[in-house]
């Protein structure tokens, strides 16, 4: 055994005497969420930019610094970082990007390292890169997650998925033209400098806000005609952002549809319990299990919110509970499958169809590798129990054009129209009890 | 009134006009060489006439197609999407349909129109993904590269006698399978019938996705009904008679005729509406190749500085050099004299076979230069062996050697040399006086220099006036940088956007240069003097396109030197070396014996082994009656030399396999349990087989894979983007339940045994949950037991209870804890031995290897890349170059933890890491990585094991394999690594 020096070279860390002065660039994904946790982090004295730069110069840029078959939300995050950084338009000295890091055995784990790397080649070595995680796989960064931090950045997301929802299933049908739009606005506005002020995140301030959202939606005038509802599934990125997904939400509804793109509360369930279904499949520490149903609870509260409200208001297809998810994939996937969107993934399409939505994008980049099992990988199981289910998948990359992938969403939509006649019901399940579990629980 | 239908294609326009009942009036099919919008004008003036319609009279239109899409959009018509189109047709004409298969220019579609089980009316479509490439356009492609029309190539695949294994899946990788079979002199019937085996394997691989296609098919679009052979094929494979209609070109047109509509048109509003067509014009484009004219002068006039001396044959006296360049698409040969200066050359395409191109040229040397001897002479590139042997040069030499001999001889301060070439990026940095640093294009990104070709052919131009199109233009359409099939999609986008001829080729020459820089090389462009060198020299053919040149210049920011013979440099570096190696006297033919010059070839299947190598045998023969063999397509030394010649292999693959080969079964009360030799299961198989025998079972391994074993599982495959091992994982299981194995243990592992080696111990997602997509996809398994629940055997010390529920659950808890923990702790023990083996094997090798003074390469992948089904037998032919060859897990656990500049999160991973940086002292070792296509977890760690050999100053090489894998390419690598260390 010998002594082993290393190749690595240091990235400079992100201080906490960095906090007063330094910009942190965010490569956005969903811009109401996104924009509404700005603010959150803004009242802890953080200086967030959302980075909306789009264009080639992106694509461009990250296809230069990172490896051409890395995944495509890395190549365009990155790239969009470093797009920035060219603009000129930050002081190099006080600016910093920050970059999600979910951990598990995904490559996505690794986009940190391949943004440090590609920093590095792009001539900003002294650029912090701050991870963003839950996990604590970042040692020695002064980024630090508290509970009360974390609990308004959930509350961010939640109000995000609320009024996300609200907007794709009022806007279709308003008879005022725009209505949704201007409420979406009022309201992100609104919870944002809620926020900022480290205000609406207490239980009650909460319940009221998200009361107050749904009252004015459902206060816009609908005219319910018959359009075709299609849903919208994938990888995490490519599902929301539309720099990745090119427009995928905005171009569904040029072509007159109703657009479902589940939330991303559950997601962040399933980080979480992915943790108890471990120690539950392969035994581990109860403490540690313990903690995260804690943890997962906490989660399931502020769901439970959103549930009720919507429970008010029965013209809104309401999604299902964390819970009810994973109760529906059952016997489809196993709950051990959990890198990437796992079987989460799985779930939101037997969700969709189930309520309505069976015609389905299932949206990911071009060789992602969970995607190769929980998605298209389970499309034809899906088939087999839901006859009626019309799921396209669609790869994005820098080099997949725009007419194919319209090309073939079209044809999704053209089987769609068809059975628009035949009314929801044909959507639901012909059995659900024959399956054969193959998964212990 | 007439219901006019239009399906505008990626290539042809196509048209159907139909009565108000539906009844076909009228029909046409044309190419539209990407000239959509006066094609479109044309073709309804045509309709207008034939009907005798006037302006004001009414007719419904609606469109179709890919490119018709855009068309539509822009011009406010109908649009039916295609395929949808295409059923309309279907059940109006042929109402008894189960199935369509409907190929294109560049799509290939399957409908379904009756369910599977029940068998009713019902529809579920399939469209090739972004990847799987085209169809109708790779056949024509394909036929270009045989040098013959697609007609041409149907009638000669009538009279075939063999299937060759063409890659199935992506156009570019088939073309490379291609051109060494071309090279070798395989049959052009033979090549020809394997193409269209090709395309339909591609279609039931990437489009059937476990639907089986039976009943009364249908076969639509231009390929099936151009080509009967295609048909038969198809027939062949499906083990079906498909029907292709009257009128098969048309359907989707038709489909669009018959599409229910409200909207009415006059046909002269309609006429006006098309021909005023604006196009968005808002693709993507960059700034121009040159502002001006003058810049133009200015850079060929700098550009003419850079020539070779020459001279004229008639002086050369003393004698002259022979060098041979029989590259993938193209031939040259250069004469030299003594001091370099070049005599004579020629530079033509090899038209599939150069043979006959290099006999002629000989026979007019030797006629038009009767006193002038050859004193040596060498060949270089794909063709080296056959040429070689063909006509008794003196000496072969590798590729990249001769192109390093060429640059030095030109600009001997070169430390960078880039050669893009027909089909072969090959870049390398020079230091000290030797090839330091070498970089080849990947299987997916070929096709550069041919592309250009290809694509200047599809739009009628000739290479030279279609690039030079580009020059001037005033907003290059930006392509991206990734392979043909892309590019091909790109320019289908950005026409649709309205982007001329002489904008897409400028694009196309600055994306060959960005595939080259990004994918290739790697390379930043800050600072290209560092990244790159300070002395550039480029060649290759492609170079000679001025378009080209100037986008690489512009792209890395500095001026490079681009020799008059670019396209030469093979063959100039090769007479070099053949001027350096010259021996006593020169055994290339004489003009004699060029006279009596007779070349035979024969296709057989080697029986050497269980590889079964498909051989091309080529025969030369001359007057004297001596025979000279000369046999390509084998993976070993066997058939060439008559024997095994394992008495001197040093191969740790083999032994590993042998481990796996030696694990022995007995009959036990729980009955069988089929275990599917795949992915981790080639590691994992002493642990799990010890186990499983210890409660009882008698355990079946899949048998060995095969071509046969995988084509058997592929129509069940769902996802054709995935790494081939996985897809290999489908036809085990099939393999397993053909014996009539009913239960399968397959488990899904999130994690890995940990070695302590990384930060974590996960698997790869693929690697982990393979088994549920194997569970869901793999249809014969019903009424089975699968046993593909999760398991934890990271957890040696509990791992015995939870399997023990597992295995109850299926066994009426047959099994209690601590039966159960005394079978799983002898499965760590086989584990622990089997690990230990390996090591010990690998300490055993290195010092055999040493004494023998062997070079000893690390070649890196993953278990399952000891499957010679998987790694071709690229293990032996690393042996057959005469270096020892040993596995990253005999090494990796001498190393301890270190920082990686990654998340080390995977268990393999965490070995390839340790094992590069094992060598890092050790000069008689390097590392060659295996890296499955479509591994996206290697995206990661190749970048990073370069990084850890380079700080160390090692040279980095990875091969990339797939399906089907192009071991000629592969073995210039290995060679160029061989010349260079």
């Amino acid at each position: 055994m010998k002594e082993i020096k290393t190749h690595v070279k240091p990235s400079l860390p992100f201080k906490s005497s960095m906090k007063k002065d330094y910009k942190i660039l965010v490569p956005d994904m969903l811009p109401i969420h996104f924009s509404i946790l700005t603010e959150v982090m803004a009242s802890y004295g953080y200086d967030i930019e959302l980075l909306k730069n789009v264009g080639p110069s992106v694509q461009e840029e990250g296809l230069k610094y990172v490896h051409n078959d890395t995944c495509y939300p890395a190549l365009c995050t990155i790239g969009q970082m470093i797009d920035a950084l060219n603009s000129g338009k930050y002081d190099l000295d006080h600016t910093a990007v920050m970059i999600t890091q979910t951990g598990g055995g995904c490559r996505a784990s690794n986009y940190i390292h391949l943004l440090r790397k590609a920093m590095r080649k792009a001539g900003y070595p002294n650029v912090p890169v701050i991870s963003l995680n839950i996990s604590g796989l970042e040692k020695g960064s002064s980024f630090k997650l508290t509970l009360p931090m974390l609990i308004k950045m959930l509350c961010a997301l939640c109000y995000g998925d609320l009024i996300t929802l609200l907007r794709n299933q009022t806007e279709p049908y308003e008879v005022e033209k725009g209505a949704s739009q201007t409420v979406v606005e009022r309201w992100t506005k609104n919870i944002a400098e809620q926020l900022k002020k480290g205000k609406g995140w207490t239980t009650k301030a909460f319940d009221k806000n998200m009361r107050g959202i749904a009252a004015d939606f459902a206060a816009i005038e609908r005219n319910i005609v018959p359009k075709v509802k299609v849903g919208v599934v994938g990888e995490i990125y490519v599902k929301y952002s539309a720099l990745a997904n090119n427009g995928l939400e905005e171009f569904l509804r040029s072509q007159d549809c109703e657009v479902n793109v589940p939330g991303v509360m559950s997601f962040i369930c399933f980080k979480i319990d992915n943790r108890i279904e471990d120690i539950k499949l392969y035994g581990g520490n109860p403490i540690k299990d313990k903690v995260c149903k804690l943890l997962l609870k906490l989660v399931t509260n502020i769901e439970t919110v959103m549930q009720n409200v919507l429970s008010e208001y029965k013209q809104y297809e309401k999604p299902a509970t964390y819970a009810e998810l994973k109760e529906m994939v059952k016997g489809v996937i196993g709950y051990g499958a959990k890198m990437g969107e796992g079987w989460l993934l799985t779930a939101e399409m037997v969700e969709l169809i189930k309520t309505g939505y069976g015609n389905i994008v299932c949206a990911q980049p071009f060789g992602c590798l969970p995607n190769h099992i929980v998605g298209k990988g389970m499309i034809r199981k899906l088939r087999t129990l839901y006859p009626k289910a019309n799921i396209v998948p669609i790869d994005y990359d820098p080099g997949a054009t725009r007419v194919n992938q319209e090309n073939r969403i079209k044809l999704m939509l053209a089987v769609a129209a068809e059975r628009i006649g035949e009314g929801s019901h044909a959507h639901q399940p012909e059995e659900t009890e024959s399956v054969r579990t193959p998964e212990t629980v | 009134m007439l219901n006019i239908g239009l399906d505008i294609g990626s290539t042809t326009i196509k048209s159907a006009v139909l009565d108000e009942n539906g009844k076909l009036l009228y029909n046409s099919y044309e190419r539209h060489f990407s000239e959509v919008q006066s094609k479109a004008v044309a073709l309804l003036e045509r309709i207008k006439e034939k009907f005798s319609l006037k302006d004001t009279d009414e007719v419904k239109i609606c469109i179709s197609g890919s490119a018709g899409m855009g068309f539509a959009e822009d011009i406010g018509f109908p649009f039916v999407q295609e395929v949808y189109a295409t059923r309309t047709a279907v059940l109006k004409h042929n109402p008894d349909t189960d199935a369509v298969i409907e190929l294109g220019g560049e799509d290939a579609k399957i409908l379904f129109l009756t369910g599977e089980e029940s068998g009713e009316k019902e529809l579920e479509v399939r469209m090739n993904g972004s990847c799987a490439g085209g169809t109708g356009a790779f056949i024509d492609q394909m036929a270009t590269l045989l040098g013959i029309t697609p007609d041409e190539m149907d009638i000669q695949a009538k009279s075939y006698e063999k299937i060759y294994v063409i890659a199935s899946r992506c156009g570019v990788f088939a073309k490379s399978d291609i051109q060494p079979l071309l090279n070798q002199g395989a049959r052009i019937p033979d090549i020809s019938a394997s193409i269209f085996y090709a395309v339909v394997n591609q279609t039931v691989a990437g489009l059937a996705q476990g639907r089986v296609i039976k009943g009364n098919v249908l076969y639509l679009g231009g390929p099936l009904t151009f080509h009967s052979q295609l048909r038969e094929a198809f027939d062949g494979t499906l083990k079906i008679k498909g029907l292709c209609p009257e009128n098969s070109l048309c359907y989707v047109a038709m489909g669009a005729a018959l599409a229910p509509q409200d909207r009415v048109f006059a046909i002269g509003e309609a006429l006006e509406a098309v021909r005023g067509r604006k196009a968005s014009g808002a693709y993507k484009s960059t700034s121009p190749l040159f502002e001006s004219e003058e810049e133009y002068k200015e850079f060929t006039e700098r550009h003419n500085l850079d020539k070779v001396e020459r001279g004229e044959l008639s002086e050369a006296k003393d004698g002259v050099y022979l060098g041979i360049d029989a590259g993938s698409t193209t031939l040259k040969c250069a004469f030299i004299d003594k001091n370099g200066r070049l005599l004579h050359s020629v530079y033509m395409p090899n038209s599939g076979n150069p043979v006959p191109l290099v006999l002629d040229f000989l026979k007019d040397f030797y006629e038009k230069n009767p006193g002038i001897k050859i004193l040596g002479s060498a060949s270089t590139g794909y063709g080296e062996e056959i040429i070689k042997n063909a006509f008794g040069l003196d000496t072969g030499i590798v590729e990249t050697v001769a192109h390093f001999y060429a640059a030095r001889h030109f600009k001997p301060e070169v430390d960078f040399i880039l050669d893009i070439g027909g089909q072969d990026i090959k870049c390398f940095k020079i230091a000290n006086g030797a090839i330091d640093n070498i970089f080849l294009n990947e299987a997916c990104s070929s096709g550069c220099g041919s592309f250009l070709q290809t694509f200047a052919g599809a739009l009628k131009y000739n290479i030279a006036d279609f690039a030079k199109l580009g020059l001037f233009a005033k907003s290059p359409v930006e392509l991206g940088s990734r392979c043909t099939v892309f590019m091909n999609s790109s320019v289908k986008q950005a026409q649709k956007d309205g982007a001329t001829i002489d904008n897409i080729s400028a694009g196309l020459s600055m994306s060959v240069v960005k595939n080259a820089l990004y994918k290739v090389i790697r390379a930043t462009t800050k600072d290209a003097s560092v990244s790159l060198g300070k002395h550039i020299v480029v060649q290759g053919g492609t170079f000679f396109n001025d378009a080209v040149l100037r986008a690489f210049e512009k792209e890395i920011g500095m001026n490079v030197v681009r020799p008059d013979i670019a396209g030469l440099m093979g063959a100039y570096g090769a007479a070099l070396y053949a001027m350096e190696k010259a021996p006593e006297k020169s055994t290339v033919l004489d003009s004699d014996a060029l006279n009596e010059f007779v070349h035979e070839v024969k296709a057989i299947t080697c029986k050497g082994c269980t590889n079964h190598c498909k051989l091309t045998v080529n025969t030369f023969g001359g007057k004297d009656g001596a025979k000279r063999r000369y046999i390509a397509g084998n993976r070993c030394d066997t058939p060439v030399s008559g024997k095994k010649s394992e008495d001197e292999e040093i191969n740790l693959y083999e032994y590993k396999l042998s481990l796996l080969n030696s694990l022995e079964s007995k009959s036990g009360k729980m009955g069988k349990i089929g275990i599917p030799l795949g992915l981790n299961m080639y590691e994992l198989l002493p642990f799990w087989h010890t186990v499983l025998t210890e409660i009882g079972f008698e355990v079946v391994v899949s048998p060995a894979s095969n071509r046969k074993l995988y084509l058997d599982g592929q129509q069940t495959i769902p996802s054709d983007t995935v790494c081939f091992p996985a897809k290999l994982v489908h036809g085990h299981v099939e393999a397993l339940l053909s014996q009539g194995i009913d239960t399968v243990f397959y488990p899904c592992l999130s994690y890995n045994i940990d070695e302590g080696l990384g930060d974590n111990h996960y698997n790869c997602p693929v690697v982990a949950y393979y088994p549920e997509v194997i569970n869901a996809n793999v249809r014969n398994l019903k009424g089975k037991t699968f046993i593909c629940d999760y398991l934890g055997i990271h957890r040696p010390k509990d791992f015995y209870k939870k399997f023990t529920s597992v295995m109850n659950k299926y066994f009426d808890g047959a099994f209690t804890e601590s039966q159960m923990k005394k079978a799983v702790d002898k499965g760590y023990n086989a584990y622990a031995k089997y690990l230990n083996d390996v090591r010990e094997k690998g300490k055993e090798y290195i010092a055999k290897a040493r004494r023998t003074g062997k070079q000893i390469i690390i070649l890196a992948g993953r278990p399952y890349h000891v499957d010679p089904e998987i790694n071709h037998g690229i293990d032996k032919l690393i042996c057959g170059l005469g270096a020892a060859v040993i596995t990253e897990d005999s090494v990796s656990h001498e190393m301890e933890p270190f920082k990686v500049g990654v998340l080390n999160q995977w268990t393999y991973h965490s070995r390839l890491y340790a094992a590069a940086k094992y060598i890092a002292d050790k000069s008689d070792m390097n590392l060659v990585q295996l890296v499955s296509f479509g591994c996206g977890l290697d995206a990661v760690t190749t970048d990073e094991t370069r990084s850890i050999l380079e700080d160390e100053n090692k040279i980095y090489t990875q091969i990339k394999i797939d399906e089907i894998t192009n071991l000629g390419a592969v073995k210039i690598r290995l060679r160029s690594l061989f010349s260079a260390i």
